[in-house]
């Protein structure tokens, strides 16, 4: 099956206090349409950094990303921005939702961004609310909400636009044990309903819900694990 | 929806966004009060200059109307020869001078003028008759207040007093026919208009037929600028003043207040700027983490800018709108103030309402409102996603 995601020989450094640190260093790996990957590793062994590449946050030193055979240095900074937009889904640890928009109105943002007319998007933000279980909570604003609440509106938010892939930092990271399992479970859910997934987590419950976990040390890959074959 | 995120990243704020908001009040309206005064007095004194319908004043040659107590003679004479010039369709002759009315062990002194009643273009009637009996005479509500006298009274009034001796010279029994309002003069002044002979008669310029000025009307559509070259060559003992030529000298005596003007608008406008600029860079410091978010979804960096230029924006637009009323009712204030100034005439208005200047205040207060954007907004649009995010991680 053709990659959805192919990175050659990832490279990225950078100057900390005058010195340079090598987030990531060769890094090569391929992830296929439907896949749900998990990153681990130590803190500050380069997981973050390498999912920043992954999705075109940040541009590599050195190697190349491509999604759906678009390769992300083709791009300048405006078409990138569009194409994080159209086709990569993220989720963050710390969730970083518009506070003063309601739980609706940060699922819609990445939409109305992307042009889709108003009641389109009112539409589709409401399906996505009650795909993550917050259907009641469409006019709560993220202060008004538990932080497993948040984490699966953010999760909403980055399914707005039909992404091919979802990237996550840490997604359970703020969460309590109770509220990262229902995280867990969620994301188990959107990979069983065809999302591609890769998740950068230092959580092993997390880790084991992915069909593939790997293994990263001082920038590298180390170990490449295959825990459930794809359907 | 940039509108309403900005809109919300304010309210977030609701007690910081009001205080800025309050603070560009206060500068708009400082500006709108400086672009009133800079135009005010001048666009004040045209009007005054204006009302009456006369284009040219005549003076004593080298002075300016009644800045000195110079006089010009054979007014008669001058009158006639103004009638000569087709163009010209009035002529008023003014004398002024003091008149004194007899109080107690002194007297009331007024400021008088000796004018033809049927051309003046002195003062308006607001009661009673004008003064076209020899013996009549028209005075202010100042005048009537100060003699204790009313419309209809006859009073002797005389045209010199020696206040060392107690004597009168020039002495008249004139009745006040009517109350009138003196246009040249300053509030506070006592002030009475009679018969141009009546006057030279009580102050001595009836033999030489003298008079301060001459008022000369021009026919619509008359060549003011050839007429005053007429004048000029055929009386060549008065200074003929158009009104361009007496508004180039008003300029000349208001630079000063056009630079004060200039100085406290351009500081309000700056007040303003970095009020909005601090306001909003410290909303966009608060907000890095988001704006990078925001950023990594895939909000372009335009859009990124325009919604914080929204914000800037908006608090200049607020406080604009509220300063502006602020500005209206605090110029109206000080020009009743300022109205009392010694020597200038009550209806001069320093701070003249004008909608140009509103325009012109608002333009300039939303120019500095989204100028105050462009720091924080060039910021946030240049925040190094991946370090951000990372930096807000750790943090």
């Amino acid at each position: 099956m053709t990659a959805l995601l192919s990175a050659r020989n990832l490279r990225r450094d950078y100057l900390l206090e005058g010195e340079a640190v090598h987030a990531v260093r060769d890094v090569s790996l391929e992830i296929a349409p439907g896949d749900y990957v998990a990153i681990v590793g130590p803190s500050g062994c380069g997981k973050s950094s390498l999912l920043n590449l992954l999705g075109g946050i940040d541009r590599p030193d050195a190697g190349e990303v491509a999604i759906r055979g678009q390769r992300l240095a083709g791009l300048g900074d405006r078409e990138l921005t569009r194409f994080r937009l159209h086709n990569i889904g993220f989720v963050f640890q710390r969730f970083y939702l518009m506070p003063v928009l309601t739980a609706r109105e940060n699922v819609e943002l990445p939409m109305a961004e992307a042009g889709v007319p108003p009641a389109v998007r009112r539409a589709r933000a409401a399906e996505l609310l009650a795909y993550v279980g917050l259907a009641g909570r469409a006019r709560h604003r993220p202060p008004q909400l538990s932080g497993g609440e948040q984490q699966r509106v953010a999760i909403a938010r980055a399914l707005a636009n039909r992404p091919a892939l979802v990237l996550a930092d840490e997604p359970t990271g703020e969460l309590d044990a109770r509220t990262g399992a229902e995280i867990i479970a969620l994301f188990e859910r959107l990979n069983a309903d065809g999302t591609t997934l890769v998740v950068v987590t230092h959580d092993e419950e997390l880790a084991r819900a992915a069909r593939r976990v790997i293994h990263m040390r001082d920038g590298a890959i180390v170990h490449h694990e295959v825990l459930r074959a794809r359907a | 929806m940039r509108l309403a995120l900005a809109l919300a990243s304010l309210r977030q704020h609701r007690a910081r966004t009001v205080l800025a908001v309050l603070g560009v009040a206060v500068a708009a309206a400082m500006l709108l009060d400086m672009v009133m005064l800079s135009s005010g007095l001048r666009e004040s004194f045209r009007e005054l200059l204006t009302s009456r319908g006369f284009q040219l004043r005549l003076s004593p040659r080298g002075t300016l109307p009644f800045d000195t107590e110079a006089t010009i003679a054979d007014a008669t004479g001058i009158v006639d020869t103004l009638r000569m010039n087709a163009d010209v369709t009035a002529v008023s002759p003014v004398l002024g001078g003091q008149i004194h009315v007899p109080r107690g062990d002194g007297a009331v002194t007024a400021f008088a003028l000796g004018v033809h009643p049927a051309v003046q273009g002195d003062y308006e009637l607001l009661s009673g008759r004008d003064a076209l009996a020899a013996d009549a005479m028209v005075v202010n509500d100042d005048f009537l207040r100060a003699t204790g006298a009313h419309v209809g009274d006859t009073l002797v009034v005389a045209g010199g007093y020696n206040p060392q001796l107690r004597t009168f010279t020039g002495e008249r029994r004139l009745v006040i026919s009517g109350r009138a309002r003196f246009l040249y003069l300053s509030s506070g002044q006592n002030a009475a208009a009679l018969p141009l002979a009546t006057l030279q008669g009580m102050t001595g310029h009836a033999n030489d037929d003298g008079v301060s000025l001459f008022m000369v009307r021009v026919r619509d559509g008359g060549n003011v600028e050839g007429v005053r070259r007429w004048i000029a060559a055929h009386v060549p003992r008065v200074e003929a003043i158009s009104i361009a030529e007496a508004m180039a000298r008003v300029d000349e005596r208001l630079s000063y207040f056009r630079q004060l003007s200039f100085i406290l608008g351009a500081v309000s406008l700056v007040v303003g700027f970095l009020l909005v600029t601090t306001l909003v860079t410290v909303s966009v410091n608060e907000r890095v983490g988001e704006i990078a978010v925001m950023r990594a979804i895939g909000v372009s960096r335009a859009h990124v800018v325009q919604q914080i230029l929204l914000e800037g924006t908006v608090i200049s637009l607020g406080g604009a709108m509220l300063g502006l009323g602020l500005g209206v009712v605090t110029a109206r204030y000080l020009n009743t103030i300022l109205s009392r100034f010694p020597g200038l005439p009550a209806a001069i208005d320093f701070f003249l309402f004008q909608p140009r200047a509103v325009w012109a205040s608002l333009a300039m207060l939303v120019a500095a409102g989204i100028l105050a954007g462009i720091y924080p907004s060039a910021r946030a649009a240049a925040l190094p996603l991946a370090r951000t995010l990372r930096e807000e991680a750790v943090a």
